[in-house]
């Protein structure tokens, strides 16, 4: 029996009526995975072009993978250099066990890419996979009770909340966070659409505030024991980066820098982010902004410049290239559904995420990274942005027509 | 100058009346359906923060703190008892001539503030705002730019609340968190969008 058979024999297991009619959700999210639903309007049409909501949540999540695949290698690269320096010891985890039980040398100073990329996924898989599942069940859960379809936006954000971890997060901190992110930002709000917050940016601040032992951004995210060190952002804020060092510019912008499995290379985010935003799903007005907003204000505290404060004088390259700049621009701050609306909203929006970056970056002593509380705060913003233009519009109209 | 501008700062970002310190609440989550009416009351907290924040703190250095009466002839009397009583007739007596004023000249905003208006007397973030300038011994000057300062933040915040709120005025969300149970959560999520403040040392 074929599998399109199978799908229309248990179908009427699973409407109104049948024996597993709960589940309806489940059914309608697992049919829809390979085949494309036959129902049609019955009213006027309303379809612009064949990019479906489903279309589009897939290609961002495909766009992810040149970030996801890097990071992963990055990871072990990370690792295997801190081991071999002697700086750290291959980690008590299971996930460590697992690689060796599996054949994988560590700490080896002739280690091969698919090594330090196996390694890595053994680290990051699990933590998606926990992403996967819990937010999963939370989103399945909803669309059975509430009677509505299992969203294809939760694949985005499974993605996104995953990749903003560091790799040692432990993996019930990960069902934790995605859980908030899923069910108080979206679910709570009636589901994808109506989140006014980025939900896994929201997930993942929850974690940040909630245990900053193990997100803090200051300390090192190496996979190894015993290694600690300060990321390049806690080092320019001591001052020991040193700016006209293009080599090291360079190496920030491919990636080789330990952080998050997302946010390392700042090359392999903009092959990704530049095709979502060539099939306009990502708005470049908004990754506009956002870079004008950093290149404007660091290149005024540039200016300014300060004595005691050494992140005074980073300019706005390095800003783009460390740190999650990239990745929150390109991926987070694009999210249509928590941005503004209208064009000119966007420029605004935008402008006020790098602004609002640099900000917390250079004036906010407490905070190492500020880009994920930058598109927070801005996501607050973003209606009041849409409801300025929307009234300028209606003022206008009103002065036209009379 | 410089001085001055960093505590205007603080008040209105870093120490936000209402999504920081989670003052003055019962305005904020009943009166920001529409953002246009937020503005409103935004601009009339402003004033009354504004005002009330320097009197009260003149009228407790001169008359009402510990040895204020000694121009007076009377070095040993100490009325601060009487700070929270007087703090509040102030603050009535300052609202009733707002109320009045608007009802006069901008009766259209007069109509929609309604009852909240002369609720402003016991909003907490009025009262905090008087409370926290005498405590920290501001100068008049830093307790007019505290209490504008503190007022534009707490109008700030109920304005953003507003902006969302009407952005999903249609939002299917589950029946129990319908209205008010809504309302909670979004200034509770805001407030996690203001962290990106904490810690900024101004």
């Amino acid at each position: 029996m074929g599998l399109k058979a199978f799908i229309e024999k248990v179908e009427p297991d699973f409407e109104p009526g049948g024996k597993y009619e709960k589940f309806y959700a489940l059914y309608e999210a697992a049919a829809t995975i390979f085949y494309t639903p036959g129902k049609v309007n019955k009213a006027n049409t309303h379809v612009r072009d064949s990019i479906d909501l489903k279309r589009i949540m897939i290609m961002v999540w495909m766009a992810t993978f040149p970030a996801m695949f890097y990071g992963m290698y990055n990871i072990g690269v990370q690792a295997n250099d801190a081991i071999l320096l002697g700086g750290g010891t291959l980690p008590d985890m299971w996930q460590a066990a697992l690689f060796t039980a599996l054949g994988g040398q560590i700490g080896v100073a002739d280690a091969s890419v698919m090594t330090l990329f196996f390694y890595g996924a053994c680290f990051w898989l699990p933590i998606y996979a926990v992403t996967f599942a819990v937010g999963g069940f939370w989103e399945v859960l909803f669309a059975s009770v509430r009677k509505h379809e299992v969203n294809e936006g939760f694949f985005v954000t499974s993605v996104l909340f995953a990749l903003t971890l560091p790799a040692t997060v432990p993996l019930w901190q990960v069902a934790l966070g995605i859980t908030f992110g899923v069910v108080i930002a979206k679910e709570i709000f009636g589901g994808t659409g109506r989140n006014f917050l980025n939900p896994a940016l929201s997930g993942r601040a929850f974690l940040y505030f909630a245990y900053p032992a193990q997100m803090s951004g200051d300390q090192i995210w190496v996979a190894a024991d015993g290694y600690s060190g300060a990321t390049w952002l806690s080092q320019s804020a001591f001052g020991q980066l040193d700016y006209s060092n293009m080599d090291k510019w360079f190496q920030a912008f491919i990636g080789a820098i330990p952080g998050s499995a997302g946010e390392v290379s700042t090359l392999a985010i903009l092959i990704g982010g530049l095709f979502i935003m060539y099939l306009r799903i990502a708005s470049w007005r908004i990754v506009l902004g956002g870079i004008l907003g950093v290149v404007f204000l660091s290149t005024l505290l540039n200016m300014i410049g300060s004595d005691a404060n050494a992140m005074f004088a980073m300019p706005w390259y390095w800003h783009m290239v460390i740190g999650g700049m990239a990745f929150g621009l390109f991926f987070m701050a694009t999210d249509p559904v928590s941005a503004s609306f209208t064009n000119q909203g966007k420029w605004a929006y935008g402008f006020f995420i790098g602004f609002m970056t640099v900000v917390v970056r250079v004036l906010n002593p407490a905070f190492p990274e500020g880009i994920m509380l930058a598109i927070l705060f801005a996501n607050l913003w973003a209606p009041l942005f849409d409801y300025f233009v929307a009234q300028s519009n209606i003022k206008r109209r009103v002065a036209r027509v009379g | 100058m410089e001085h001055y501008l960093a505590l205007l700062v603080r008040s209105i970002f870093v120490e936000n009346m209402a999504l920081s310190l989670f003052l003055g609440m019962c305005t904020f989550l009943a009166v920001s359906k529409k953002v246009s009416t937020a503005m409103g009351l935004g601009v009339a907290v402003i004033v009354v923060l504004g005002i009330s924040v320097p009197v009260n703190q003149l009228i407790y250095v001169n008359i009402l703190a510990p040895g204020a009466l000694a121009w007076a002839g009377f070095p040993d009397a100490d009325l601060s008892f009487l700070s929270f009583l007087t703090f509040i007739g102030v603050i009535a007596a300052l609202v009733q001539i707002l109320e009045m004023s608007l009802d006069k000249f901008f009766p259209a905003l007069y109509n929609a503030l309604g009852i909240f208006l002369p609720l402003i007397t016991v909003n907490c973030a009025i009262f905090g705002g008087v409370a926290f300038a005498v405590q920290r011994e501001y100068t008049v000057a830093e307790s007019v730019v505290y209490g504008v300062g503190s007022g534009a933040g707490w109008a700030l915040a109920i304005i953003l609340l507003a902006a969302v709120r009407e952005k999903l005025k249609y939002a299917d969300m589950p029946e129990g968190v319908r209205g008010l149970g809504s309302v909670f959560m979004i200034t509770g999520l805001m407030a996690l969008g203001f962290q990106s403040f904490t810690g900024i040392a101004v």
